[in-house]
């Protein structure tokens, strides 16, 4: 494989590593408020969360653009600051992908926390642990399946996009060229040989990481479990 | 110790409305149908849910009035749920050390394997919830409660899930719990026997209400409540074993009216054990009964006569000693003895059963 190709799956591979564990930091309470609320706003804001499963990934790429470019909206503030506008670097990668992926790891943690139940937490209050220390020590292990879930999908999702990295990131090799732009770039210039050995990388990742996701669920003991029998 | 809980509730079809101060010592038994609101009270007492309407007190401390809500975690509760909910994610020992970890060494009033002891889970410590069944799972579910070192456990039908013989082998170790420690329980149930077997106290609600509320023995043979006219109604008396006969196969308790002849139980001398006298199992007579098959004759004094369920039976109250004990007769055989309060005359008791194994 060619440097570059290989410069552009290390990119790849950092965006979707980093896009998923700030995901996985910052979906953590907004999904255990969607699990737990009786707000009236939760409905919308599922649907909201869920826009990205089916916007096409150009529409995203897009808006962001116009938004954070240096004469959008957020681009403007930034620059009020001094900051760079984010369009067209690895920090603009990252905040599309954050985007893109967002449902992918919400939705996981969102069904595992509810499907806890009050039960386990219940009993965690009353053996004296407090609200946040019932979250840590009970509903995040008897939820991990959900978190592994969650990060397994954005890692893989992330790895795989193209319209909005291609929209945000401007395909500028060495930078915010991704794996799945570089095989666009071979195809479209007829190198097939470096299309495939880039293009068969990805397959193998993904495989592999689904195999030990699955692995791991099958094997692994989550959720609540409350018996009855009555 | 004593707990203060005064609590109104209104939602369509039932009401809750319940001002009363208990007594906290031993096993006190909130008892009474499904639906009448025992664990609405008991969730109430843990603060699991916020009822608005409500003040609950304990030992002075108030953990929730209408200023104050203490969150469950900081109110010395132990909790035992219904169905036993272990945390899927640890395994016995893991299970058991959740709240033993959380209490100060200072504040801990059991210890690890004098809670594994009481409860029999020697040999369950490395097993995963799912490799139990349920009557082991709901023991380590206790256990786990007391090593959390609570000062008020709360117990909501901890048994009803079970089936008979999970129960008949985890009521031995609940009635261990209560001689072994201090530590004071409220016990919501609606299986007399449970209740006849365990508690010290009866709380009886009916349709959110308090009907009464006393000593175990007081409020069973109240002949104005609903228990004494139950199938299986009758006292509870306290006795302490006196002596063995092993040619006949018996033992000897004494109790404040006398002696009892019961089957011979595996007991020491000097230990104390609960009696279970049903009401359908006690007859009366006039005179000393002479050449009876039945051994257990007690003198007694009629203290009241009360028309029982069945129009062809009556409900008789009766002092034996310092022990209250019912009797059901028919309403013609009250009659031709002309029994009256204050009549002294003789029980027999067909069949006195011992409530400890």
């Amino acid at each position: 494989m060619a440097g570059a190709d290989l410069t552009a799956l290390w990119i790849s591979l950092r965006l979707a590593a980093i896009t998923t564990a700030l995901l996985l930091v910052l979906c953590t309470p907004l999904a255990w408020w969607l699990a737990s609320t009786r707000s009236r706003a939760r409905v919308p804001i599922d649907a909201m969360v869920s826009l990205p499963l089916v916007l096409p990934p150009t529409v995203l790429g897009f808006y962001l653009l116009i938004l954070l470019g240096p004469a959008g909206p957020i681009g403007r503030v930034l620059r009020q600051f001094g900051l760079a506008s984010p369009v067209f670097t690895f920090t603009g990668l990252v905040i599309g992908s954050m985007l893109y992926s967002l449902p992918f790891v919400v939705q996981p943690l969102r069904d595992a926390f509810e499907a806890l139940g009050p039960r386990a937490l219940e009993v965690a209050a009353t053996l004296r642990a407090s609200p946040w220390n019932r979250f840590i020590t009970v509903a995040v292990p008897l939820a991990s399946r959900g978190f592994l879930t969650a990060a397994v999908l954005s890692f893989a999702h992330t790895l795989g996009e193209f319209g909005v990295v291609l929209m945000i990131g401007g395909n500028i090799p060495g930078r915010t060229q991704t794996a799945s732009i570089a095989i666009y770039n071979h195809a479209e210039t007829l190198e097939y040989g470096a299309a495939n050995r880039l293009s068969a990388t990805l397959i193998l990742i993904a495989f592999v990481l689904l195999l030990g996701v699955y692995t791991a669920t099958r094997r692994g003991r989550g959720g609540v479990r409350v018996w009855r029998w009555h | 110790m004593a707990l203060a809980l005064s609590v109104a509730l209104s939602r369509p079809g039932f009401s809750l409305r319940v001002d009363t101060e208990l007594p906290i010592r031993g096993v006190t038994a909130l008892f009474g149908r499904s639906g009448c609101g025992k664990t609405t009270l008991l969730r109430c007492i843990a603060g699991l849910d916020r009822i608005a309407a409500a003040r609950v007190c304990f030992n002075g401390e108030v953990w929730q009035d209408d200023e104050h809500f203490l969150p469950t975690h900081r109110r010395s509760v132990g909790y035992v749920f219904q169905e036993p909910s272990l945390f899927a994610h640890h395994d016995v020992r893991g299970n058991l050390q959740f709240g033993l970890t959380r209490v100060p060494p200072a504040q801990r009033r059991i210890g690890f394997d004098e809670a594994v002891r009481l409860l029999g889970l020697e040999g369950l410590l490395a097993r995963r919830p799912e490799q139990l069944s349920g009557g082991q799972r709901q023991r380590v579910a206790i256990a786990r409660a007391l090593l959390a070192s609570p000062q008020l456990l709360l117990m909501d039908e901890p048994l009803s899930s079970l089936d008979a013989t999970s129960k008949a082998q985890i009521l031995p170790h609940l009635e261990r719990l209560h001689e072994a420690l201090s530590i004071p329980v409220i016990y919501v149930s609606h299986a007399l026997g449970e209740v006849m077997r365990l508690a010290d106290d009866l709380v009886l609600l009916e349709a959110g209400r308090v009907r009464a509320a006393g000593p175990l023995q007081l409020l069973l043979t109240r002949t104005d409540l609903p228990l004494g006219n139950l199938d299986d109604g009758g006292t509870v008396i306290h006795g302490v074993i006196e002596a063995h006969d092993p040619a006949y196969h018996l033992s000897f308790v004494a109790i404040s009216g006398g002696r009892l002849a019961i089957s011979m139980q595996p007991l020491p001398v000097g230990h104390r054990v609960r009696v279970r006298i049903d009401a359908r199992d006690v007859s009366l007579a006039l005179e000393p009964p002479q050449r009876t098959s039945i051994t257990n004759i007690l003198s007694a004094t009629v203290l009241e006569l009360h028309a029982d369920g069945d129009p062809a039976q009556t409900l008789v109250r009766l002092q034996v000693g310092d022990d209250l004990m019912l009797a059901r007769v028919t309403r013609r055989s009250a009659v031709q003895l002309e029994l009256a309060a204050g009549t002294r005359l003789y029980v027999q008791i067909k069949s006195a059963a011992l409530m400890e194994p």
